[in-house]
């Protein structure tokens, strides 16, 4: 599972302890984990479960695959336009392999919800509106909006559970739901590589440029020395 | 769509395999086999010396016209009704870019009450401003900033738009490319122009700093990337600027069709720390090493000195040493200064992910094996409480001399 994603999850089941605890009414909160994927994809829908999601949604279809953010934002909004009943969606402040960070803004954008990123704390919740706290570069902000919206959440939010043995055997019995490409009614040029606008042409390793210069000698003639080349580059 | 490797040519040599990020190539009887986990990326089809590999069936792209598309543009954030440091960088590069086609360079700030020294951003080779200047954009909302964004790329129809890959910017450009309908390549450390196709060609790290893929965008304008801070140059290249109130252009907005979704309620600084690591010149940070909290402050006297700030290991986040804010790698901050002080962190790649486009990077750690010094310009081999406190008295004997 992408590093994120576990925040994500762990904030939303959350969530869903905190409005089912019977002291707010028992609102029957549910919380689904959805993933576009292959369909190995499913084990990581099943360790979603193992964590306390009530259910997990497989968007998997060969036209899928190749997806750049755009496409992938494409494919699950038309999923989550057809769960059609939600509040809040939280997503990873970024995958582990693109690290993008595009995919929520662009998916708010399709659902026409607002979208607040790198958020550190939900502070207030109810039916209508989520209050946060998120974490820019030299300040938190305190921001407030309309529900339903969406959020990305960042590993200072929460500290993940283990999966509990009970999770465990749920998972394991638990049928994961595929949706395909018909399911979604969603055309070939829209999904993955056909529906993505950015491409990519080359993939390379970076080569590390200089040389290691490992300086040896006493803590004096080590220091000496750095001290030497740090003025040399006009560092000190 | 398939991908389609050719069992006549292919002679399963593994090479595809081996740049393989998706672990989605086997090689059974002899013979390349591609499996579910493929994403098309192509990287295999790159390295095939036997051209075995090519994905078929790929609906062909219309060729569109983008002829009305023309010039760079780049977006200047403001904060506190300043241009932040990433506009000034973008225009250098813009300008680089913008030479190669041979067309203008533009630029957009939304803020309410800019400064006045605006005009400095001239000086750095731009050709025209756009200024959206309104109270309604006193702070940084992404939802109204990504309208008035759009609206004037769509007026204006750059080729080419730019914009830093700050926290807001990483918020705020994916809203206006899905306003636009274009592609968007996040968080580029490089740019430059196919000189035959005239095309942007954006450089970025995936995988977490491991691998660059170079991504272009393929069937629609304008051609939109955020770009790291702190990692293009920024070079003035006129000190004097004349008269450019003929290069400002005021547009005006109809406030009442700029209605924001949020409320921001409150801000809070952390005012006791610097917790903006991003923006300093030297970052010394602390890892396992340290062994407690309260050595940070030996680390924190260090980068006093060198005009710097704190950064940490995600190992001493976890200890609580030291608040999340200062965090150096994939899942904590991706940080580019000159100066990179590692001291007591072994250099794991989720670290290495973070600060690898540091300009000099320095490690101190008493493990020769460590891998951190397979990375650094400079590595001492040493005990961090030992070699320190010298470096820090020899900085401060050193600079009493001059
Ligand atoms: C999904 C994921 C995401 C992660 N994200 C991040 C991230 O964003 N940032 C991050 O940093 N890590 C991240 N990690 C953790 C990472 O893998 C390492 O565990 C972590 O970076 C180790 O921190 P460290 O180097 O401080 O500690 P260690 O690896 O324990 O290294 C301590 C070093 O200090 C040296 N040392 C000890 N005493 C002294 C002394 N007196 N003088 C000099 N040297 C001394 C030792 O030789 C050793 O090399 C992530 C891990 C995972 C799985
Ligand atoms: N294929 C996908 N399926 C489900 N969620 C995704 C997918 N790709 C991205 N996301 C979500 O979007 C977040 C940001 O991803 P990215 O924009 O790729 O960095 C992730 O942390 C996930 O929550």
């Amino acid at each position: 599972m992408n590093p994120f994603d576990t925040y994500a999850i762990e904030e939303g089941v959350r969530l869903k302890e905190r409005f089912n605890s019977g002291n707010n009414g028992n609102l029957d909160v549910e919380v689904i984990a959805v993933s576009m994927g292959p369909p190995q994809a499913e084990e990581v829908l099943k360790e979603s479960i193992s964590l306390g999601v009530d259910s997990g949604l497989l968007l998997s279809d060969r036209a899928f695959a190749g997806a750049d953010t755009w496409a992938t934002a494409a494919t699950l909004a038309r999923a989550i336009k057809k769960i059609d009943d939600y509040k809040l969606i939280i997503l990873g402040k970024q995958t582990f392999d693109g690290d993008t960070g595009q995919v929520g803004p662009e998916l708010a954008h399709k659902l026409n919800l607002p979208f607040i990123g790198y958020v550190s704390s939900i502070l207030e919740i109810d039916y209508k509106k989520v209050k946060v706290k998120r974490l820019m570069e030299d300040r938190y902000e305190i921001i407030e909006t309309r529900l339903p919206a969406a959020i990305s959440v960042g590993k200072d939010i929460n500290v993940p559970r283990v999966p509990s043995l009970r999770g465990k055997l749920k998972a394991k019995k638990a049928e994961i739901p595929v949706w395909d490409k018909n399911c979604l009614d969603i055309k070939e040029k829209e999904a993955g590589l056909s529906g993505s606008y950015t491409k990519v042409i080359k993939i390379f390793t970076p080569k590390v440029k200089h040389e290691v210069k490992i300086i040896k000698g006493s803590a004096d003639e080590q220091v000496n020395e750095l001290y030497k080349e740090l003025k040399e580059l006009g560092v000190i | 769509m398939e991908i389609k490797v050719d069992s006549k040519s292919c002679t399963g040599c593994g090479i595809c395999r081996g740049v393989c990020m998706y672990d989605a190539i086997e090689i059974i009887d002899g013979m390349a086999v591609i499996n579910e986990s493929c994403v098309y990326c192509g990287a295999c089809i790159d390295v095939c010396k036997f051209n075995s590999i090519e994905i078929v069936g790929m609906e062909e792209l219309k060729e569109r016209d983008f002829s009305d598309y023309s010039g760079v543009c780049v977006y200047l954030e403001t904060n506190n009704r300043k241009i932040i440091d990433v506009g000034y960088e973008l225009i250098s590069t813009g300008r680089i870019l913008a030479d190669k086609l041979n067309v203008s360079l533009s630029a957009v700030a939304i803020g309410s009450e800019l400064e006045n020294d605006i005009g400095e951003v001239f000086k750095y080779g731009l050709d025209k401003l756009y200024i959206i200047d309104n109270p309604v954009f006193s702070v940084n909302l992404d939802d109204i900033f990504s309208k008035a964004l759009a609206q004037v790329i769509d007026k204006y129809k750059p080729e080419i738009f730019l914009a830093g890959a700050t926290m807001f910017g990483r918020t705020l450009i994916p809203k206006v490319a899905a306003i636009l309908k274009t592609g968007l390549t996040a968080d580029c450390t490089g740019l430059s122009i196919d000189e035959e196709k005239k095309i942007l060609l954006q450089t970025r790290p995936t995988f977490g700093g491991n691998i660059l893929a170079t991504i272009i965008t393929k069937n629609s304008r304008p051609q939109m990337a955020t770009v790291r801070p702190h990692v293009m140059e920024k070079k003035k290249i006129k000190e004097e600027i004349g008269d450019f109130g003929e290069r400002i252009e005021y547009i005006k907005i109809d406030q009442s069709k700029f209605k924001t979704k949020y409320k921001l309620v409150d801000i809070e600084k952390e005012l006791e720390e610097n917790i903006n690591i991003t923006d300093y010149d030297v970052i010394v940070s602390g890892g396992r090493g340290l062994g407690s909290g309260d050595k940070f402050s030996l680390l924190k006297e260090l980068a006093d000195i060198l005009g710097g700030v704190v950064g940490a290991s995600r190992a001493a986040v976890d200890s609580n040493w030291i608040s999340y804010p200062h965090q150096v790698g994939q899942t904590g901050k991706t940080v580019n200064p000159k100066v990179y002080i590692a001291c007591g962190i072994s250099g794991a790649i989720q670290h290495l992910a973070g600060m690898l486009t540091s300009d000099i990077i320095i490690a101190i750690n008493k493990d020769p094996d460590a891998p951190i010094f397979n990375i650094a310009n400079y590595g001492i081999v040493g005990d961090l409480f030992e070699v320190i406190p010298k470096m820090i008295k020899k900085i401060k004997g050193g600079k009493s001399l001059i």
